[in-house]
């Protein structure tokens, strides 16, 4: 084992997956020689060469409907998108064809296929490329939403992703890309779809959050409970498709108060689907309302900004305080 | 810069004989069988117009006038190749191994209607205005990465070469040479916009210039022009000598849908004079020159067909129809929770407390 970055996981992901199943290929902008932008490709087409790390024309909507055909015809398609922001330009193609030409044809044609790229903010990118768009996926039946939060989770869950028989987009928090290190197996290993990660446990208060937020999350859990004793349990999501309802509502039976944090915009985000499910399934366990701790309702704002924009720990402090003094 | 004229290929001149130096590479058992296809998708078009007018079907995009360009073009199309039709394209599809009785159930919205049995590489209708292009080239850049020598066919409209996907689709074609073909079935006309409005381009096959890629012009009613460009088109894909667009020139006969009303925005003259060179009236002509064929024949194998429609129409009526809880089943390969948990609420009896 050895101590690697997210980027790096993904990277080895990628890697080994390719290393046994020749149908795997990578097809994106700068993802050959260049090994991406963010260099998450780096040395993969040294390795296995033009055909199946294929640097892309500039064509979002194109190469995930390049990708589609290619999976229909027996080959799994990694797509990267250098940015989540620029997806919208293919949003056709993933939402009307890549989910749902599975059921359009009976099950006849499928496509098995990951659409993968950093999202998120924080790091003072260049406009349009920060947003986190996961709600409209988690809206699009037939895809599978992933987000990992940390190196190791990376490397399982996109391994099972790549595997996975139906399109996955697989969401990776810019932000904490290279900035947090930790031991990563050498081997393949595959973290299930659908399974939430309770990262910290806690008697008191359930905080769910998925990306980076997590770290935010769990900072706090455990300043509180040195500075108070508090004690808060962190759910990491990791799929918000397929929905793990039965670790939230087993978290929420035992402390009967939720937040709920994420980056995106606050109205559609996926906080109200997973407040709504408390509500459905834990109503009489509840305390309390559920908190949602979100960006503004507003567009992802200037670099200047962002910093106050984002869900950061002293909102999350106020909804903290709110839930047990309500 | 390349020459921007291109010339219409066409083997037929109006009365059905064919044009000097025009040479035919079919037996008389092929032309007949590309008539007989004709023939049955005309007929077929003819009665699905009239079961939307009765109800039995729902909203229906007629292709009359252009079956010679689908059906002249799929005819090269060998098993283990793939069709990426457009929303106007059952002549196509027809042609390709699609039967008749699926093609009623997809317009009475039953769940099969896109189905296709594991040997027959045809693509959903695409709908969606134009997907089918780059995806066509995913397929085709496949069979080529294999090492095969498959091929993918896909067709567009006039108005899909407006589009971004038609653009990147071609432009990715022509950059990683896949084996695919492009048909533009150019019938002039999406939905009430002519193509002037369309375009600003002479002839829609000169974008193809634009991507590096061979164009060529055919006209569209000209069933065996349609083959012969085709055939070459396939030929040179198969040899890995790249894409082809090809340009059909016909003509939107009937209106957009059944629910459309093209006198709001044509004169029916103008669909007149396109019926002078019907596909399927001038091969006819040029068979019946031929000594293939006879009025005799015709009205026997026409009677024959119209029994073959009756007989699909019948079982595509007697097919049970789509319940709620089919629609749970291809949404992923494996339903999540959520899905079975809402699947059982539909096969559950709803319980209303009394």
């Amino acid at each position: 084992m050895s101590q690697k970055t997210i980027v790096q996981a993904i990277n080895e992901a990628m890697d080994q997956v390719m290393e046994q199943d020749p149908t795997v290929m990578v097809l994106g902008l700068d993802v050959g020689k260049n090994g991406g932008v963010f260099r998450v490709t780096d040395g993969l087409q040294e390795k296995f060469g033009e055909n199946r790390i294929v640097d892309t024309p500039i064509a979002e909507s194109g190469t995930v409907g390049v990708a589609i055909g290619l999976a229909v015809n027996g080959f799994k398609p990694i797509v990267e998108m250098q940015f989540m922001g620029f997806i919208y330009s293919a949003m056709d193609q993933i939402c009307s064809q890549a989910a749902r030409v599975r059921s359009r044809s009976g099950g006849r044609f499928t496509a098995p296929m990951v659409i993968r790229g950093p999202f998120g903010g924080g790091v003072h990118a260049l406009e349009l490329h920060c947003d986190s768009y996961e709600a409209f996926f988690a809206h699009t039946p037939g895809l599978k939403v992933v987000i990992p939060s940390n190196p190791y989770d990376a490397k399982g869950l996109l391994i099972s992703a790549i595997e996975d028989p139906d399109p996955v987009v697989f969401f990776e928090p810019m932000r904490i890309y290279r900035s947090i290190r930790e031991e990563v197996p050498e081997e393949m290993y595959r973290i299930p779809i659908g399974k939430a990660n309770i990262v910290r446990e806690g008697e008191e208060l359930t905080i769910i959050s998925w990306g980076a937020p997590v770290h935010t999350a769990k900072a706090l859990a455990e300043k509180m409970y040195e500075e108070r004793g508090l004690s808060i349990e962190v759910i990491d999501l990791r799929t918000l498709v397929p929905f793990d309802t039965e670790t939230i509502v087993n978290s929420i039976k035992k402390t009967g108060r939720a937040i709920v944090m994420h980056e995106a915009v606050k109205t559609g985000g996926f906080g109200a689907e997973v407040a709504t499910r408390i509500m459905e399934e834990a109503f009489l366990y509840m305390e309390c309302p559920v908190e949602r701790v979100t960006g503004f309702d507003t567009p992802y704002p200037f670099p200047q900004v962002e910093h106050d924009w984002m869900p950061n720990e002293e909102r999350l402090v106020q909804a903290v305080y709110k839930v047990l003094t309500f | 810069m390349r020459n921007l004229d291109f010339e219409l290929v066409r083997t037929l001149n109006d009365e059905g004989n064919l044009l000097d130096g025009v040479t035919i590479d079919l037996s008389e058992v092929e032309l007949l069988e590309l008539y007989e296809k004709m023939l049955m998708t005309r007929l077929f078009d003819e009665r699905a117009f009239r079961l939307q007018r009765q109800g039995r079907i729902g909203t229906y995009p007629p292709y009359k006038g252009q079956e010679a360009a689908q059906v002249g073009s799929v005819f090269n199309l060998e098993k283990g190749d793939w069709l990426f039709p457009y929303g106007r394209d059952l002549a196509a599809c027809f042609t390709f191994g699609k039967d008749m009785k699926s093609a009623l159930l997809y317009a009475m919205g039953h769940k099969d209607g896109s189905k296709v049995s594991e040997d027959t590489n045809i693509f959903p209708l695409a709908i969606m205005i134009p997907p089918q292009i780059p995806q066509a080239v995913g397929a085709a850049w496949a069979s080529k990465l294999r090492g095969e020598d498959r091929v993918a066919l896909a067709t567009i409209g006039d108005g899909g070469t407006s589009k971004g996907d038609f653009h990147e689709g071609m432009n990715m074609a022509a950059v990683y040479k896949a084996p695919a073909i492009f048909l533009c079935q150019n019938n002039q006309w999406a939905i009430s916009v002519p193509i002037e409005k369309q375009m600003a381009t002479d002839t829609v096959v000169q974008k193809a210039i634009a991507y590096g890629m061979e164009g060529v012009r055919v006209d569209g009613n000209d069933v065996l022009a349609v083959y012969q460009v085709t055939k070459e088109a396939i030929k040179r894909a198969r040899n890995g000598e790249g894409p082809t667009f090809i340009e059909a020139l016909t003509y939107r006969v009937g209106p957009h849908t059944t629910s459309d009303d093209p006198t709001r925005y044509r004169k029916e003259t103008e669909a007149e004079k396109w019926k002078q060179r019907d596909p399927i009236e001038l091969y006819k002509k040029f068979l019946i020159n031929q000594g293939l064929w006879s009025e005799e024949q015709d009205a026997k194998m026409t009677e024959n067909i119209k029994e073959m429609i009756n007989t699909a129409v019948k079982e595509a009526e007697a097919t049970t129809k789509t319940r709620l809880i089919d629609i749970f089943d291809h949404v992923y390969q494996l339903p999540t929770d959520d899905l079975m948990k809402q699947k059982q609420s539909v096969e559950s009896e709803f319980l209303i407390p009394q």
